[in-house]
């Protein structure tokens, strides 16, 4: 693609004033998810008596853990405006290495230990080539989705690995003591809370946001760059690894295509949570927001026997809507007045609330209902 | 010339964003065949003016009369149609495609529905020949310097027949040479009857350019006049208001000892041999032309691209300088030429930008300490007068001053030792350039070593301790401040 040179004459930032940051606040895309979880939660609960029920909500949660720990290192990695595609190849690789030392006679403790060092590891090679040697992260993650995938079938073959203590898969399918909640929920809530800290609270997290925005700017400014970089690649696989322990826990057995095709789905949810795939902007909110909205989605979708194909169909709607709403909202601030153009963003998202409701109506009527 | 009727006239024009004013009532009138300034301090509203002219915006009120007709242009194109044509700062050239198809880009001549090479080709030698350019028109833009892509602009302007052309501060990254050939050719062009509106902060050359000058100030109309009726200081006290006595109000300071001292210092492919000393309180200027490898000199003194050779002893000791926090750490900072792209990071706000190189030191085990944050940003950013909303308003919002303003508040804040400051008045208005030097002044008189890398031969000269002048990588000349000419500088710069 050929761009022009330079651009001096296409950019000229709005004039600052204190209405437009509170206009900003109130149209942001997070409050956008809550409208819609809040519609598809009513929605849900006039289909199917079974929505509201604790039990079902709870349970249902067990289904998304994996995808929000491995969602919380990709939120950095987006931030900064890489990309990890090789997070499932991860933890297909991490939990089949623990399911090998497993058949292997090693303790499950140790197995488990050692597949979050792998884990580890895998993110340490992504790291380097793409922050030290400066390789392009699609092109690398890209490589190493199939080749950590491919070690994976080197280690189990066709067999599964199985038979894990009860200790163990209480981590994926067990609750807290006498409580209904999930160990799972629990870990990604606690994880969720730091990662989020990080983002927010720590230089660390500042400086995801500054390598987003201008990665030659931060290191001209004495931002470690390189070092950054490689330690949130080490997250990702470290979070990938501790996804890939949860769903074996929760399996019971592990195979080697363990958790094929979950990348997709996390850079999906990543994305819809207002994540610019461009990098430099972004909340963990909203990434924890838009991972509750596909999970009530599809567990809604479920209940009333939706089919995953059109499950499908709905969430890949909603995230071109994602990436195509704030543009639309752009244009609206065009608009001179300020009353005008907040008017418009929030007609905008009353329409697309209404709109969508009526296509996930709709959408029962593709394929019927049993 | 005079006295003829204008091609173009504005009148009463006034635009707003959001709440902000950004033109009010404002005049201009070009005649054919006239060189107009356009002067204003950043802010003032020249480049809000030009985009309406080119229809980049729409004007809330008031009208653009074009050859005596009302004229509505809904974008640029219109424009464009019209013969109204501008060049910017940074020409916007397609990197990847050449010469010929730059300057035909959407308007290649076609035969029976296929596009004719040869006569495009043979149309874009004519052009360049009639510039007095030698260029191939097959050699990619990417490979042309700034010089030369601004030169594959004009043709292209001629191309269309412009009436109007609107440069915009078309020499503040040309050499002294380079912009000599620009003026014959703006002034070529003039014979033709093009109207020129021409902006610059570099006063100095405009007189030997320039027929007439409008000045606007904080988006209103204040006067145009004829160039040869009006000296600097009337321009200088017509765009900000006041006189300002000084430009390069460069103290007297007796300099301490060595603190940065530079031995045989080299980096294959850009530099060799560098050799200098820098004192407590002083400030070295460092001359020459663009691509002579004075920033290559500075980025491996701050550790971006590290020292293949030589030695640099700070206060005697050689260090080694391996990344730009290795240099910090040594209390080195560097002010980078590209204020946009290294500089700052525009989307992000004042107090984040001023905090960014000490942001450990203002943390506690890793957690941020955001009321240290936006105390040590309101006062760098007082201490520099940077005209703001607040510390959180964001950084690309600022005029170029006020961003410039930030970065030095930013290395500032970092209390260093030497400070390498690269072209630290580019594209800034006269008020914020005369408040630069004051402050760099300040600085040296408290005991910071300055090395200044500068373009502009007027800053060199009045800023300037001692002066270094490079050439193709290697130091040709210093001289003292008492020594240096603006002569003897370009001599050493140029193969002399």
């Amino acid at each position: 693609m050929t761009k022009p040179i330079g651009s001096a004459a296409t950019t000229q930032q709005p004039a600052y004033s204190a209405r437009d940051t509170l206009a900003r606040l109130l149209v942001r895309w997070e409050w956008l998810l809550v409208v819609l979880i809040i519609a598809v939660a009513v929605l849900n609960t006039r289909l199917s008596p079974f929505f509201l029920r604790t039990n079902n909500l709870l349970r249902t949660t067990s289904d998304f853990m994996e995808i929000g720990i491995m969602m919380l290192p990709m939120v950095f990695i987006i931030v900064t405006g890489n990309i990890d595609l090789s997070i499932a190849s991860t933890l297909g690789l991490s939990a089949s290495f623990m399911g090998w030392l497993h058949i292997m006679g090693v303790n499950i403790w140790l197995a488990a230990t050692a597949a979050l060092l792998v884990g580890a590891l895998a993110g340490l090679l992504n790291g380097v080539l793409i922050a030290r040697l400066r390789l392009p992260a699609l092109v690398v993650t890209l490589g190493t989705f199939s080749f950590y995938r491919g070690l994976a079938y080197a280690l189990l073959g066709d067999q599964a690995a199985r038979g894990y203590p009860p200790a163990f898969t209480s981590l994926g399918q067990g609750t807290l003591g006498r409580t209904r909640i999930p160990v799972a929920l629990l870990i990604f809530v606690l994880l969720a809370l730091a990662f989020g800290l990080v983002l927010n609270r720590m230089t660390f997290g500042r400086y995801l946001y500054v390598i987003g925005n201008n990665e030659e700017a931060s290191r001209f400014s004495g931002v470690p760059t390189v070092r950054i970089k490689i330690a949130m690649y080490v997250l990702s696989g470290l979070m990938a690894a501790l996804a890939g322990l949860i769903l074996a826990a929760r399996f019971g057995s592990t195979r080697p295509d363990i958790g094929t095709g979950l990348e997709l789905t996390v850079i999906t949810v990543t994305v819809l949570g207002g994540i610019s795939i461009f990098g430099g902007s972004g909340t963990m909110i909203g990434a924890i927001l838009a991972l509750l909205l596909i999970g009530i989605l599809r567990f809604g979708m479920g209940l009333v026997n939706i089919q995953g194909q059109v499950q499908d169909i709905v969430i890949g709607s909603l995230l071109i809507l994602s990436i195509l709403l704030p543009r639309l909202a752009g244009q609206l601030s065009a608009i001179r007045s300020w009353r005008g153009a907040t008017l418009g963003k929030i007609g905008l998202a009353l329409l697309v609330t209404v709109l969508f409701g009526w296509f996930f109506f709709w959408s029962r009527t593709l394929i019927p209902a049993k | 010339m005079r006295d003829q009727a204008p091609v173009m006239e504005v009148h009463h024009l006034s635009k707003h964003f959001g709440g902000v004013r950004a033109l009010k009532d404002v005049q201009l009138e070009l005649r054919a065949g006239e060189i107009h300034a356009l002067l204003g301090e950043n802010g003032a509203g020249k480049s809000t003016l030009i985009k309406i002219m080119t229809g980049f915006y729409q004007p809330d009120e008031g009208q653009l009369v074009f050859e005596g007709q009302t004229v509505h242009f809904g974008n640029t194109r219109d424009a464009q149609l019209a013969g109204i044509v501008a060049i910017y700062q940074e020409p916007s050239l397609f990197p990847d495609l050449d010469i010929a198809e730059n300057i035909f880009v959407g308007r290649q001549p076609v035969q029976r529905g296929r596009v004719a090479w040869r006569q495009m080709y043979r149309a874009a030698a004519e052009l360049l020949q009639q510039l007095g350019v030698a260029l191939d028109p097959r050699t990619k833009a990417r490979e042309l310097s700034v010089a030369q892509q601004q030169m594959v602009e004009i043709a292209r302007a001629i191309s269309i027949k412009a009436k109007v052309l609107i440069m915009d501060e078309p020499t503040s990254s040309l050499t002294q040479n380079e912009v000599a050939e620009l003026f014959a050719i703006v002034r070529q062009l003039r014979t033709t009857g093009t109207a020129i509106v021409f902006i610059s902060h570099r006063l100095e050359e405009l007189f030997a350019l320039v027929d007439r000058v409008t000045v606007l100030r904080d988006g209103a109309y204040v006067a145009t006049q004829e160039m040869e009726h009006v000296t600097t200081s009337d321009l200088i006290q017509m765009m900000v208001g006041r006189t300002l006595n000084e430009l390069f109000p460069k103290q007297a300071v007796v300099p301490g000892p060595v603190v940065l001292q530079v031995e045989q210092l080299g980096v294959p492919g850009s530099f060799a041999d560098i050799s200098f000393t820098l004192r407590q309180g002083e400030i070295v200027g460092m001359a020459g032309l663009i691509g002579a490898g004075r920033t290559a000199v500075a980025r491996t003194l701050f550790g971006i691209d590290p020292a293949v050779s030589g030695t640099i002893k700070l206060d005697g000791h050689a260090v080694s300088i391996t990344s730009p926090q290795v240099a910090m750490a040594l209390g080195i900072g560097y002010v980078p030429e590209d204020r946009k792209q290294q500089g700052l990071v525009l989307a992000m706000s004042i107090a984040n930008n001023i905090s960014l190189p000490v942001l450990s030191q203002l943390s506690s085990g890793g957690w941020l300490n955001t009321r240290r944050e936006q105390q040590l940003a309101a006062t760098g950013a007082q201490q520099l007068e940077v005209k703001m909303a607040g510390v959180r308003q964001q950084v690309g919002q600022l005029s170029g001053g006020n961003q410039q303003k930030v970065v030095l508040a930013k290395w500032l804040g970092t209390n260093p030792r030497v400070l390498v400051l690269d072209e630290p008045t580019r594209g800034i208005d006269v008020g914020t350039k005369a408040a630069v030097h004051r402050l760099m002044s300040s600085l040296a008189a408290q005991g910071m070593a300055i090395l200044m890398i500068s373009s502009e031969l007027p800053e060199v000269l009045g800023m300037s301790d001692r002066v270094l002048v490079m050439r193709e990588g290697r130091i040709t000349a210093e001289f003292t401040r008492v020594e240096a000419t603006q002569a003897k500088i370009m001599a050493a710069a140029t193969a002399a």
